[in-house]
């Protein structure tokens, strides 16, 4: 993928969302900490140009609701920012690249804290398969088969695969 | 196993880590449910052989918002008082299955014998004259909220040094993040040597205080002071408290700090603490977003403290 498939996915991933939601009311985005925060104001500013309607654009970092805390080095990318009251919204979560499944299940968690969503969907460019947890996204730029080993990069150029470097 | 002791031990890089990791906590507090479930199944006994109600409930309430458990022990309703030994507690407390031990003493040195004696993280809550490590990461934190960093601030540490854990501790921390530290406190308030302490020293509060960014009283520590070092407590006031008078001639932005408990009217007059440049009840919110970084750090990040 390169940066104009980029844009092209982010605009039909945008159009689905007014669709699903018949509208923005009440539409809350929320980017996960790194890669999802930089897609979520991509994300935002599409909603904007095509339904003029400004949707809240919050971060959220959830190292603390890892499964995974004293297995491997856990600390977070960044503070956290949810300003909306998210009981009663709907919330997208935006992710770069959905692997395990495991962020998100910690996603789920975390938001619980901040209030009660009406719902939770989930958006994100790269669907790389090998799930862990039973979650499925609901809005994909791109399927993506990929080894277990490799590694996706989603960046403003376009998506890379490498191999992972240990 | 992984130790908080001293301020030395983290270094400017560890400082920076756990200052940066602290706001990620500053955010779990301001929420309406102030709790993560990071260190579920941990638990966090404290060992406190002192006094101390703010270090002792700041760590409780930090493990607890960090979901782990916690135990206490004191040691006025304990085996202590039947002339059970510092080891022979520790080892009995460990036997228990504890993740992390928060030690406070009145001898120096006691958190280091703790940590080789016991298999456990132990976190140092002031060991004697020595160090106070989490109330100089505090410090340095809230230090860091008003004035965005610590590099090139004159900070001027006012009082009973000689008897201050926390004076030891800051010293390290300011100076490790680049403050100018000034000592200010009557001759026999000083430790006998300040060789290799990266500070200045000064007799004349009147002197320092229009130039300090911070000012950082100490509590007078009539405890600790086993001498008459004094000719008499108001002759201390007259010459080394902040007494309204004397808060005039701080600068617009200059912040006060105490690390409590206040004797108001001796180190700070009653007034002077509730001025806006006081930030003293901001430094103890704080202290549960550090000790949270604190407990994090060593036993969930799977991150090293330092070297």
């Amino acid at each position: 993928m390169d940066a104009e498939d980029l844009r092209r996915a982010i605009t039909r991933i945008a159009h689905e969302i007014v669709e699903h939601n018949h509208g923005l009311e009440r539409v809350v985005l929320v980017g996960l900490q790194t890669g999802g925060v930089p897609l979520a104001r991509r994300l935002a500013e599409t909603l904007r140009d095509i339904e003029a309607t400004e949707v809240p654009v919050n971060t959220l970092d959830v190292a603390f609701y890892r499964d995974d805390i004293g297995l491997r080095p856990v600390l977070p990318e960044a503070v956290t920012d949810i300003q909306s009251d998210l009981t009663g919204c709907t919330v997208v979560l935006v992710d770069d690249v959905l692997f395990t499944g495991r962020t998100v299940r910690a996603a789920l968690d975390a938001l619980n804290d901040y209030g009660r969503p009406r719902s939770v969907q989930l958006a994100v460019m790269i669907d790389r398969g090998h799930r862990e947890v039973p979650i499925r996204p609901d809005y994909v730029g791109k399927n993506l088969p990929t080894r277990r080993d490799e590694m996706v990069d989603v960046g403003q150029e376009g998506v890379e695969v490498g191999s992972m470097q240990k | 196993m992984r130790h908080l002791l001293s301020v030395a031990d983290l270094g400017a890089d560890g400082l920076d880590e756990l200052l940066r990791l602290t706001e990620s906590f500053v955010e779990v507090s301001a929420r309406a449910i102030p709790k993560v479930p990071a260190l579920r199944g941990k638990t966090v006994v404290s060992l406190f052989y002192e006094d101390s109600t703010r270090t002792r409930l700041s760590f409780e309430t930090a493990a607890k918002r960090l979901s782990a458990d916690t135990m206490n022990f004191s040691v006025a309703s304990s085996s202590v008082k039947k002339g059970e030994s510092v080891r022979d507690t520790v080892e009995t407390v460990a036997a228990m299955g504890v993740d992390a031990m928060v030690v406070r003493h009145g001898s120096a040195g006691v958190p280091w014998q703790v940590a080789r004696w016991a298999d456990v993280a132990v976190i140092n809550a002031g060991d004697g004259w020595h160090e106070h490590p989490t109330q100089a990461l505090l410090d340095c934190f809230t230090i860091r909220e008003r004035k965005g960093s610590l590099a090139g601030l004159r900070i001027a540490i006012v009082g009973d040094v000689k008897h201050s854990r926390v004076a030891r501790s800051n010293v390290l921390a300011f100076s490790l993040l680049g403050a100018e530290v000034t000592l200010v406190a009557p001759p026999t308030l000083l430790p006998p040597s300040l060789a290799g302490w990266p500070v200045a020293v000064s007799h004349d509060l009147d002197d320092v205080l229009p130039k300090a960014d911070v000012v950082y009283l100490l509590r007078m520590q009539r405890e600790r002071q086993t001498e008459a070092l004094l000719p008499s407590l108001r002759e201390y006031t007259s010459l080394y408290g902040l007494t309204r008078d004397r808060a005039r001639l701080l600068g617009d932005d200059a912040i006060v700090m105490h690390p409590g408990p206040m004797n108001r009217g001796v180190e700070i007059a009653a007034e002077v603490a509730d001025l806006p440049g006081a930030v003293i009840t901001r430094q103890v919110a704080n202290g549960v977003a550090v000790r949270m970084a604190v407990l994090f750090m060593l036993l969930g990040s799977g991150g090293d403290l330092g070297a």
